[in-house]
């Protein structure tokens, strides 16, 4: 496959590279941007998309996950295979780029060879090259969504900034998950004035059951008619807050997307693209039960693969998250089918694609308001601060520990979130850092006390959104993160068996059912939720311990993987 | 007494189009498993019983039990044969009935 | 119902806890009445897999108001047409949920309602033909605490 090729091509020109010998490495073993964009065109389609950028502007260490289960018939199959396994799975060679960007494999040593991936301005000089390359008349971008929250510039401006600054790549159309979480007036006046749709054929009025943006809108590109359906985060009002969004009801509406998919077709569509934010196992399932789509761009879940998944007819694109990568898939569409297809996931290594000038001064505008509070240094860090991974993160540990003792509590949740990105062993620990993990529109860190009958129905809870056998019942985030509590899951169990042996690991001593527990957590989804936000409990934490350690987390027993 | 909120897909049709009637009605639909801050049953009230007619001819009806939601919520089809009143009437359990009409007009 | 005084309590102690929408903890398909309301309405008849199509969300956004749609494959002419559609939930307190009644004149056996869900249970829809036979689909709805994805 052309894609593995070429990432083995950019592998072999880095392989050289050592640990240590600086980012400037990246240029002097050739892996310069006109190698990372080398593609030879096909057909007369170009797709392009973006997703799940959670508010990152700039370039970004992300750690990629170590663990990312998946059950029932997704076990094992990408996404969910990691490390050595995943490099092993695409051909890469180790402590290559390509490992690099897209697994955790000897991360923190790359991370100092290879540097920061991302950067909008980045994204736009390859998308501007692209264009260029292939003609606007034969070039669709899509934006996935997630785009609009992670970030202090983002909450602070209520995704104005990443507003402002994704008009001038000129989207063709979004979708969205995070974007809700501004609540019904705020979305509806950014879309406004995004100048391109926003699709979602998945969200309807609570009152009348009629739909409330354009289920999806038709392109002509490279002479032929594309239809392109939007499908919002279908859980949007179960994994965060209702009351932002109360008149809005979502779902997978499987029924909805095969009748959108008839009306596409009807109307002339001979190429039907879903950009989708279902996450990728429902994205996989849905494209086994819905004939008709060519292709899903899929999001939500933040995977990214090397290569394009075929299901049946359909090809499912995962382009990964933080603004890393962009997805390049060129179709030969003719007689209403695709005839061939090259997919490539671009890594978009700072150091080696030019930034975007008119795109790094928007950026820089963006972010003047608060640059010195950004890079305002709070404490420094002598482990890995990372989020991803099915289980734990050793910045959810942080969040754990400050809310435990700026909250005095015994037990601490901090939600599975799979944005946040990472911050190197030895480096500062900057309020951008703390907002990267933290910013949301519903932060308060809130204190209670919960029976230890309670804490288990909410560890059940959220295991069986993440490891139903059947992805339709998943939402896609990842475990709930627990500071001061220790357990055993087995992710084969019926919901409500998952897990087991939970213990109060100050104490040491099982946690008691009907005994009431003093519990801190942040990102409660009910309205009128009182506490600090979150990002100043997590800062008086650091600033306190001006350094910090976080020990390996022992604490979740993990079986049936 | 409540007014129904009620939506036809088209006020004018032809012979045999499929209607589609949405409507909405404002009640409690106390269920009578709730119980008070004292701990007493809260007696069962709810709307019962859904019929709509055209011209006098029942088209679609329903039983509803407390498990419907409050402020419940109808959404059928009819076939549409003759111009006249399109009659919706939820009856209470206390034998109270609430209506509303709109007019089809069939060519 | 009992889980919307236990949400009104929950919101009134203001603690910011996750509301419990019903005990997810427990079995998640728990059984109650609803096969002897089923057979009452066959009459004992068992009916065939097929025919019915029931719509609703895989995960409830809310347990107080889960949008439903029914819908049974008819012609819906005076020779065949479905005549009632029972709705069952098979772990609520009651199982009882709603019956639609249909003729040649609904020219489609088609309804739209929102229901009350305590806890994570299957919905059961049972269509009655005018030639007796019957057939029926059910889907699986799970209430959840939420609050953790993405």
């Amino acid at each position: 496959m052309f894609s593995r090729r070429d990432f083995l091509q950019l592998a072999a020109a880095a392989a050289a590279v050592m640990p240590a010998g600086g980012t400037r490495a990246l240029a002097q073993q050739g892996l310069s941007e006109a190698e990372l964009l080398r593609f030879a065109p096909l057909g007369n389609i170009t797709l392009l998309h973006v997703a799940d950028i959670h508010g990152q502007l700039v370039p970004v260490h992300f750690r990629e996950p170590s663990l990312n289960i998946g059950v029932g018939e997704a076990r094992g199959l990408p996404p969910h295979i990691t490390g050595k396994d995943f490099l092993q799975r695409y051909g890469i060679p180790e402590k290559s780029a390509a490992a690099y960007a897209l697994t955790f494999e000897d991360f923190e040593a790359l991370a100092k060879s290879y540097g920061r991936i991302g950067g909008l301005d980045r994204a736009a000089t390859v998308i501007k090259l692209v264009r260029a390359e292939r003609g606007e008349g034969n070039v669709l971008f899509l934006d996935g969504g997630d785009t609009w929250q992670g970030s202090l510039g983002a909450n602070r401006s209520k995704g104005q900034d990443m507003v402002d600054c994704m008009r001038l790549l000129k989207p063709d159309a979004m979708t969205g998950h995070w974007e809700f979480t501004y609540g019904e007036a705020r979305v509806k006046e950014l879309i406004k004035g995004l100048g391109f749709p926003f699709l979602a054929l998945n969200v309807r009025d609570t009152e009348w059951n009629e739909p409330v943006f354009e289920p999806y809108k038709m392109f002509d590109k490279g002479g032929v008619k594309i239809a392109v359906l939007g499908q919002a985060f279908p859980y949007q009002p179960v994994a965060n807050p209702r009351w932002l969004i109360p008149n809005w009801s979502f779902g997978i509406r499987e029924d909805d997307v095969r009748a959108t998919v008839e009306k596409a077709r009807k109307a002339g569509a001979q190429l039907v693209v879903m950009l989708s934010h279902n996450g990728f196992d429902v994205d996989r399932k849905l494209a086994s039960r819905v004939s008709g789509i060519d292709v899903i761009l899929t999001s939500h879940t933040h995977d990214a693969l090397p290569e394009a998944v075929r299901v049946g007819k359909t090809l499912l694109i995962a382009s990964g998250s933080h603004g890393k990568f962009v997805s390049r898939l060129d179709l030969d569409a003719r007689d209403g089918e695709v005839k061939d297809f090259r997919y490539k996931l671009i890594p978009l290594f700072a150091d080696a694609i030019r930034p975007d000038a008119e795109m790094a001064a928007a950026i820089a505008k963006a972010r003047a308001p608060y640059a010195g509070e950004l890079r305002r240094e709070v404490g420094r860090t002598e482990s890995l601060l990372y989020r991803r991974g099915s289980f734990n993160g050793t910045f959810d540990d942080l969040i754990c520990a400050a809310l435990i003792k700026e909250r005095d509590a015994e037990i601490a949740l901090s939600p599975g979130f799979r944005w946040g990105a990472s911050v190197l062993p030895g480096a500062a620990i900057t309020i951008e850092d703390i907002h990267n993990a933290t910013a949301i529109t519903y932060p308060n860190a809130y204190r209670l006390t919960m029976s230890g009958e309670r804490l288990k129905e909410v560890l059940e809870d959220v295991a069986d959104n993440l490891f139903n056998p059947d992805p339709y019942y998943q939402q896609g985030g990842d475990m709930v993160r627990c500071g001061g509590l220790g357990y055993s899951v087995d992710v084969r169990k019926p919901a409500g068996q998952r897990i087991s042996g939970m213990t109060h690991l100050k104490t040491g001593k099982p946690i008691e059912p009907k005994k009431d527990y003093a519990v801190a957590g942040w990102a409660s989804v009910n309205e009128g939720t009182q506490g600090p936000p979150i990002w100043d409990v997590v800062e008086r934490y650091i600033a306190g311990e001006k350094v910090v350690r976080i020990a390996p987390n022992t604490s979740v027993k993990i079986a049936g993987v | 007494m409540a007014v129904p909120r009620i939506k036809l897909d088209k006020k004018e049709a032809k012979k045999g189009d499929l209607v589609e009637v949405k409507a909405l009605v404002a009640h409690i639909m106390e269920s009578g498993q709730r119980k008070d801050a004292s701990g007493a049953v809260i007696p069962r009230k709810i709307l019962n019983k859904f019929t709509c007619t055209v011209n006098g001819k029942e088209v679609f009806s329903a039983d509803f039990e407390p498990a419907v939601a409050a402020n419940p919520y109808i959404q059928f089809k009819f076939r549409a044969q003759e111009s006249g009143a399109v009659v919706l009437t939820w009856t209470d359990d206390d034998g109270s009935k609430i209506v509303g009409e709109e007019k089809i007009t069939v060519s | 119902m009992t889980l919307i005084l236990n949400r009104r309590q929950a919101l009134a102690v203001g603690a910011g806890a996750i509301v419990v929408l019903g005990g997810t903890a427990g079995p998640a398909f728990a059984k109650n009445d609803s096969d002897d309301i089923i057979k009452k309405f066959t009459g004992n008849a068992t009916p065939q897999q097929g025919r019915v199509k029931l719509d609703l969300p895989e995960i409830a956004e809310n347990g107080n108001t889960v949008p439903m749609t029914i819908s049974v494959e008819s012609p819906m002419t005076a020779q065949s047409h479905v005549t009632d559609v029972l709705v069952v939930a098979d772990g609520n307190p009651r199982a009882g949920v709603a019956t639609f009644h249909f003729s040649p004149a609904s020219g489609a056996a088609e309804a739209n309602t929102r229901i009350r869900l305590a806890t994570s249970q299957n919905i059961i829809a049972v269509a009655k033909m005018n030639d007796g036979s019957f057939f029926t689909a059910s889907k699986a709805v799970k209430v959840t605490i939420g609050g953790c994805g993405g």
